[in-house]
């Protein structure tokens, strides 16, 4: 399941090469940008809940180290385990130790966005340890061997075709068979198997509450919920910022949450962990994994206000267009694209880049991040700490130099004007990028200061 | 504990912004001029079915006539017992429950604009059972629907049991192109019994 090394551009080149799958994906994420946009107008105090939420998170964050505190405190008294990991590897430890603890070499888990940030699966499977997604989305991408493309729809970059596939090769469906119906009831029946004889399940954490110690995890398809209730031992990872203070908040972001993600009211389960059935154990894992180091960036703090809805990914133009896998990192869209390089500058700095800045993905977020405005402030820094090269840092600085020279100016426009006339071809053509998708307007004969000079009296 | 622990806090500690308080609004009016009404239509909306009955006894005569001859019938609501086959008393481990194909369990508020009904571990006995049925049956008063999540988290006492869930509809998933399919891995359907 290694992760892509072509940079976005690249990516995005392939995944284009198919233009009528492209055309699909874009249209159907489309389609749930619009049912999102129903469900939240079936709300008329939808902004103020934006706002509310808002200002939620950003109490949150201001107060990180209490509310944290509180929770483990409380859930401890709930009778949960509470761990600490400072980064990927530490988390992947825990967990392994605990199923190593209790003899366990077969768990399911139900999606968590963080365990593929911190490559969990890899991790164990080297360990020794089968690990079943049961997330269909989740399942039918880990069948296929490759990482999610989406984080609430994992499998949205595939057709009932390849998952028809997929199923027959692993599952033994029958051969050339696509309708989901017949294909969700395979999924089912293979992992009831699962559900029924594993004895570890890990789950995301959606919301932490500090004030009570418990955590909320949703779901639409029931597979945290199947999975937690019948395990010996249910772990659950969250990344710090899922805390939020008190219970009451709950509304806020349920409200919020999957009329944001899918159109939906609310999930088909929200449920609410506060205790461990007796004779279970309960873990929970609270993990940091660069997340307070983007705490001290005052520029990229907002974006740990993130509650993983997706409404940015599916409202992007160039996400829609490039597909999930392009952005080569757990998180994809525009979130993904200001959260990657917190954690590794040299590796994702073509993330920043993947966007127009129409400022849509900071339009719909239901915690009013400003992620256009980070995707444009993490480009500076990229390109003040040398992450930018090639053809972007040298035609930009040529740029500059030109665009800062009233001479230099009027020489390369009048040079590019009669150039354009007399061989258009020489910037539509495909060593240029920028015209891959696009045709230079023809050139005027003068310039407008030309015209200027000669009206002016 | 761990030093991991400590680390993190004081990173923290030292890169937090400066505090800002919690916003006062935070909680809406829902001004639905018929919460029963607006129940029913959402419940429909997400894949639910819905009847309003006058009492156990009717809710008696419709699962006969929904679930005709079913075996594996698990109740935890107290005036219906006499509808299970099994014996949850006696269950002590959630496998057990493997193949109960409907369970009938009372619910504790209704959520209006979403179609959520709030049921905790005291009402469900086990907590695999609402998921791990085939079928599931809710029954709640019409006196217990709120109009939203805001009203419902007033009345609920989240960590007042172990565990407690918002159930909105049948599982569902539409992970196979956008293709909505009932009967993920939870119950395949939902029927509420509002009685009034």
């Amino acid at each position: 399941m290694s992760q892509h090394t072509l940079d976005h551009a690249a990516a995005s080149e392939v995944f284009n090469r198919d233009e009528p799958r492209v055309d699909w994906h874009d249209e159907t994420l489309w389609w749930v940008r619009q049912k999102r946009d129903r469900a939240s107008k079936g709300l008329p105090e939808w902004e103020d809940l934006r706002e509310a939420a808002s200002q939620i998170k950003h109490h949150v964050l201001s107060n990180m180290n209490v509310l944290l505190e509180t929770f483990e405190r409380n859930a401890q008294k709930n009778g949960i385990t509470v761990h600490w990991a400072a980064n990927a590897q530490e988390h992947n430890e825990i967990i392994h130790s605990l199923l190593a603890k209790k003899g366990i070499d077969r768990m399911i888990k139900s999606k968590s966005m963080l365990t593929e940030e911190c490559h969990l699966n890899d991790f164990l499977r080297e360990k020794g340890i089968e690990v079943i997604d049961t997330d269909l989305g989740e399942r039918i991408v880990q069948l296929r061997q490759e990482p999610p493309s989406h984080i609430v729809l994992p499998a949205i970059h595939l057709k009932k075709s390849d998952v028809g596939d997929t199923f027959h090769e692993h599952l033994g469906t029958e051969k050339g068979a696509t309708d989901p119906q017949y294909l969700t009831e395979a999924a089912r029946q293979h992992l009831r198997e699962t559900f029924l004889t594993r004895r570890a399940a890990l789950t995301g954490v959606n919301f932490a509450i500090a004030e009570t110690g418990g955590f909320v995890v949703c779901t639409n398809e029931g597979n945290a919920d199947m999975g937690a209730h019948l395990s010996e031992i249910h772990i659950a990872s969250m990344g710090f910022e899922k805390i939020i203070p008190k219970a009451e908040h709950l509304g806020v972001f349920l409200r919020l949450l999957t009329r944001s993600a899918t159109g939906q009211p609310v999930t088909a389960y929200s449920s609410h962990f506060h205790r461990p059935r007796p004779g279970q154990e309960m873990h929970i894992v609270i993990v940091d994994n660069g997340r307070s180091t983007q705490l001290g960036r005052e520029d990229f703090r907002n974006s740990l206000k993130c509650i993983r809805c997706g409404a940015c990914m599916n409202t992007c133009p160039v996400y829609r267009r490039s597909g999930g896998h392009s952005y080569h990192n757990a998180v994809a869209g525009p979130i993904g694209s200001i959260l990657a390089p917190n954690l590794d500058m040299r590796k994702n700095a073509d993330l920043p880049f993947a966007s127009t800045l129409c400022g849509s993905c900071s339009n719909v977020c239901p915690v009013k991040i400003d992620i256009h405005d980070q995707l444009y402030k993490w480009r500076q820094v990229l390109a003040k700490e040398g992450y930018v090269g090639g053809i972007k840092k040298t035609s930009l600085q040529l740029a500059s130099k030109v665009l800062a020279s009233p001479t230099l100016f009027k020489l390369s426009f009048n040079t590019a004007r009669a150039a354009l006339r007399i061989a258009p071809w020489a910037a539509n053509n495909p060593l240029n990028a920028w015209s891959i998708h696009r045709d230079l307007p023809d050139a005027p004969k003068e310039s407008f200061r030309q015209w200027y000079e000669k009206n002016r009296k | 504990m761990s030093t991991s622990r400590e680390s993190i806090l004081n990173a923290i500690r030292k890169n937090k912004p400066d505090l800002l308080p919690l916003p006062d609004q935070f909680t809406f009016e829902s001004n639905y001029p018929d919460v029963l009404e607006q129940y029913q239509q959402t419940l429909q909306m997400i894949g639910g079915m819905v009847e309003v009955v006058p009492d156990l006894p009717t809710i008696s005569q419709r699962i006969g006539e929904l679930f005709p001859n079913f075996k594996e019938v698990a109740v935890t609501v107290p005036d219906l017992t006499y509808l299970a086959d099994l014996n949850l008393e006696s269950v002590t481990d959630p496998h057990e429950l493997e193949d109960v194909n409907l369970a009938i369990i009372p619910g504790r508020y209704g959520v209006a604009e979403n179609g959520a009904i709030w049921v905790t571990e005291q009402e469900m006995k086990h907590r695999a059972l609402p998921f791990i049925t085939q079928h599931l049956v809710l029954i709640i008063r019409a006196e217990t629907i709120v109009p939203n999540m805001h009203e419902a988290y007033r009345r609920i006492q989240v960590d007042e049991t172990g565990f407690g869930t918002f159930i909105a509809g049948p599982s569902k998933t539409a992970d196979i192109e956008q293709s909505l399919v009932v009967g993920a891995h939870g119950a395949r359907s939902l029927v509420v019994f509002i009685i009034k």
